[in-house]
């Protein structure tokens, strides 16, 4: 007896090759309907306003929205160079030790990954806000309560908290792959443990840094919900779009403005991606 | 004995770093479950504000996982076909398609929430349900099922293990089901894991995109941070973080699995 | 046991040329007839085109236009694998890790809509006859390399497939269990009698289980022929170089005996070329006393290899010959032996094209 699947009639090779489209075709529709479809329309109003596409380089031109992308950026900057700093040193003490309590360190440092911005911002109000523990100890050892979480300190130190899991996670990884071959070389070569560290310690982890620290820089210049939870007079970009949509009810400068945000933190990631060979994970 | 110096300042300095993260985590967990904050622990342990923010929110948290199930579903439905497709496929199609459906994660939720209402904010009875901000979080969190299961088919043979049920007689959709589906499972589900975890704290999007019928448990936090006392607004938080914490140790014990491989 | 299923269908491949889309040439086109029940061999060093061929008889690549693939004359060229009714083994097995061994063997009846009972004495029976009892209900990591091939194979046989095709089937094994399990093929497929088309880089393998063989190079098919002719009668230098060891003979030809710097040598064919090339298997010399030999040489180096001895020897021709010698022959290199070869074992090639 013979089990026969030929079936009848002619059946194209291409079946499989039609499916593969059947397949795509749904997130295409979505991708083209909930996204690409309004990102146009997002285009097309940030040029409607009264300057027409010149509403497009306000965002240069105009000294509030100028201040405040400098703030935004200079923040972001200073968020990710100590970012990388703390995350490399806590990082590659982790992955180099095995010591007691090194799970439940690495669980600590890295829980926050899921905090939304609201959350971060309430943290740094316990931190440093007007009940703060910060206010609580100095005001206790010098008589005078220190609270800065609404101040640009504030903010500074949210942008800290949400960016340090993410960039140790990266820099933990980018250290286990490192070939400890590459050291025992060098040590074999005479260098002592600081020269090690310098000469090729670092320089292997600079992919992971370029990565994590786009990742970084670009996750703080789009930072909404913590400004949200600290706002009280911090000028940065997100903060900036949101008054003038909800407040001002001003849709191009708005649309204008968030295109421009949008096209920096693009850019940044596209750039870290294209310089450190395709390592650049997803930013949350 | 230098050697010890260093261990031991590399590990006071983590510890110090541990202690940022975690302290103002176990503050807000400590003063939502006291009787009065600025009085101290010794005013007495109590759930009243737990209780207290689930009468006043309760819909806000089952909403946010209404919409973080269907922002599953649609992403499951959606994302699982087509990395298999991006991924047979390939080539430049594959990667533009790709480069394309990532950007959300580059672009601020901002800039897609604008987005959206300045497309959508026309169609009052769409704009007003819960299926906005699902449209919204479908496309944030897309990404990350796709590159998960993507992540898979560059590990398994997924072409290979094709042609092999198609040489035995199945048709393109039961070899998709039968033998691609089963053998994504660990990315499938690590990007579920991720999805229901974004979705469940997301805000940037959802506070454009929301209304106060649609409120969110993010939206909620944001809302009791602003106008609720600390007591309150640490037990809501402290909701929030019984809720995401089990998701976060479920993604690491996979991550550890997928690295013990 | 009710194995062999009639003997299969035969296939036709009619001028199926392959070009993908960068513009690489990966086979020339071709035309090959493939009878019922025979074992053919595609043979030949990678990126020959072999598995290219195997992949458009599969239904796995479309040939280039002009190119058809007929089944028992029917013509299969559009039809995709899966209607094809062809089993097949994967050089990494493909077999699926969701599935049981035992699920795995039975996908393809499943498939055909096969009822469960039927479905279950059709699996025991192939378990039985691949030796693999007792492995049903594993899960496939759980199996040796040599236990996949051969759950690999019984899910392939188990539709009863028109055709089998074997991609490299024995490759992924190591050595010894590939000698093993090429004879426990070789029974199988003769049992099964049913149309069979295997590639191979494997020149043994090729032996042993072709019915023919194809050799094939750069996208081309070289020779056709049983393995036998294949050996013997080479129609290239490449044929007679890649398949087993082989002495290339560069010289004229005078009535019937290959004029060499060591004497001459009879090849059995009275014909005279000025330059001629000549091919002779080391197996085929035999040593003897340098004394009244027809041709003589020094030797070299000799290597002993267990079964045989390999000697490499000097002065008879242009360049030095490999002599397989058998490993009770005492020699020593440097000494001056004589050589005989049978007339019969020394194949004239045609000039390189």
């Amino acid at each position: 007896m013979q089990y026969d699947a030929s079936g009848q009639g002619r059946h194209s090779i291409m079946s499989h090759r039609s499916f593969v489209w059947f397949c795509l075709l749904p997130l295409a529709v979505v991708t083209a309907a909930f996204f690409l479809l309004p990102m146009a329309r997002l285009v097309v109003v940030g040029a409607e306003g009264p300057q027409g596409m010149a509403g497009y380089l306000a965002i240069l031109t105009e000294p509030r929205y100028r201040a405040t992308l400098i703030n935004t950026v200079v923040l972001s900057a200073a968020t990710t160079i100590v970012t990388l700093v703390v995350a490399t040193i806590a990082g590659m003490f982790l992955q180099r030790h095995r010591f007691l309590g090194r799970t439940v360190l690495i669980a600590m440092l890295t829980f926050p990954l899921a905090f939304p911005g609201v959350v971060v911002g309430f943290m740094i109000i316990l931190l440093a806000g007007r009940q703060g523990l910060i206010g609580d100890l100095s005001g206790r050892m010098f008589g005078e309560k220190i609270v800065f979480a609404y101040s640009i300190y504030g903010l500074f130190l949210g942008y800290l908290y949400f960016s340090i899991p993410r960039v140790i996670l990266t820099i933990m990884a980018a250290v286990q792959k490192l070939d400890a071959g590459l050291e025992e070389a060098a040590r074999s070569l005479g260098a002592g443990p600081w020269a090690v560290q310098r000469d090729v310690v670092l320089p292997a982890l600079g992919p992971a840094f370029v990565a994590s620290g786009a990742i970084a820089f670009a996750t703080a210049m789009g930072a909404f919900g913590t400004a949200f939870t600290l706002a009280t007079n911090i000028d940065v970009l997100p903060m900036l779009i949101y008054t003038e949509f909800t407040l001002a009810a001003n849709f191009a400068t708005s649309a204008a403005l968030s295109i421009g945000l949008g096209v920096i933190t693009w850019a940044i990631l596209a750039l870290a991606r294209s310089f450190s060979g395709g390592a650049v994970a997803a930013a949350g | 004995m230098r050697d010890r110096l260093i261990f031991s300042g590399q590990l006071v300095f983590t510890l110090g770093v541990a202690a940022f993260l975690v302290v103002p985590a176990v503050l807000s967990i400590s003063a939502g479950v006291t009787v009065n904050y600025f009085r101290g622990i010794s005013s007495g342990v109590t759930l009243q504000w737990v209780f207290q923010v689930w009468d006043l929110y309760a819909d806000t948290i089952l909403l946010s996982f209404l919409i973080a199930f269907a922002a599953l579903a649609v992403t499951l439905l959606i994302g699982v076909p087509a990395a298999y497709a991006l991924h047979t496929h390939g080539g430049r199609l594959s990667r533009i398609v790709e480069e394309v459906i990532t950007l959300p994660i580059a672009i601020p939720g901002l800039a897609i929430a604008l987005a959206l209402l300045l497309t959508y904010g026309g169609f009052r009875s769409f704009r007003g349900s819960w299926l906005f901000i699902v449209a919204g979080h479908v496309i944030f969190t897309m990404p990350f099922m796709v590159r998960s299961v993507m992540a898979v088919f560059a590990t398994v043979d997924v072409r290979t293990l094709d042609e092999g049920a198609a040489s035995l007689g199945a048709s393109p959709a039961r070899r998709f089901l039968d033998v691609i589906v089963p053998n994504a499972t660990p990315g499938i589900l690590a990007g579920a894991l991720m999805v229901i975890t974004l979705s469940l704290g997301e805000f940037n999007l959802t506070w454009m995109l929301h209304t106060p019928l649609t409120k969110t448990l993010p939206i909620g936090l944001a809302d009791s941070y602003a106008s609720m006392r600390l007591e309150v607004a640490s037990a809501y938080t402290l909701i929030f973080f019984i809720m995401i914490i089990p998701l976060l140790i479920a993604m690491q014990i996979f991550a550890d699995r997928g690295q013990g491989r | 046991m009710n194995v062999a299923a009639g003997h299969g269908a035969s296939v036709r491949i009619e001028a199926c040329g392959k070009t993908f889309a960068d513009g690489t040439r990966a086979l020339e086109p071709a035309t090959l007839d493939i009878a019922c029940g025979e074992t053919l061999v595609l043979l030949g060093p990678s990126g020959c085109g072999k598995t290219t061929m195997l992949r458009i008889i599969a239904g796995l690549e479309l040939p280039d236009a002009g190119g058809r693939v007929l089944f028992d004359g029917k013509d299969m060229t559009s039809v995709p694998i899966e209607k094809r009714n062809v089993g097949m083994v994967f050089q990494s097995y493909a077999l699926f890790p969701n599935m049981s061994v035992a699920d795995n063997i039975g996908y393809g009846l499943k498939i055909r809509g096969i009822g469960r009972p039927e479905r279950a004495a059709r699996v025991a029976e192939l378990v039985a006859l691949t030796n693999i009892a007792g492995l049903e209900s594993r899960r496939i990591d759980q199996l040796s390399g040599g236990q996949r091939q051969r759950v690999a194979l019984a899910r392939a046989v188990a539709i009863r497939p028109g055709i089998l095709l074997l991609d490299e089937p024995l490759t992924a094994l190591d050595a010894a269990l590939r000698d093993r399990l090429r004879g426990e093929l070789n029974r199988l497929l003769r049992a099964l009698g049913i149309t069979t088309i295997y590639v191979t880089h494997d020149q043994a393998e090729a032996m042993e289980l072709g019915d023919r063989i194809v050799v094939m190079r750069k996208g081309s098919i070289a020779q056709i022929g049983t393995p036998r002719e294949i050996y013997f009668a080479p129609e290239s230098r490449f044929v007679a170089e890649f398949i087993g060891a082989a002495n290339i003979v560069e010289a004229p030809v005078e009535n019937g005996y290959l004029v060499l710097p060591g004497g001459r040598q009879a090849i059995g064919l009275e014909v005279s070329q000025s330059a001629a090339v000549a091919m002779i298997r080391p197996e085929t010399i035999a040593i003897v006393d340098a004394a009244g030999a027809p041709l003589s040489g020094i030797i070299d180096s000799v290597s002993f290899i267990g079964d045989r001895q390999r000697m490499i020897v000097s002065g008879a021709s242009s360049r030095p010959l490999a002599v397989d010698a058998p490993n009770t022959v005492k020699v020593k290199a440097g000494e001056r032996v004589g050589l005989l070869i049978v007339p019969d074992a020394v194949r004239l090639l045609p000039p390189e094209s």
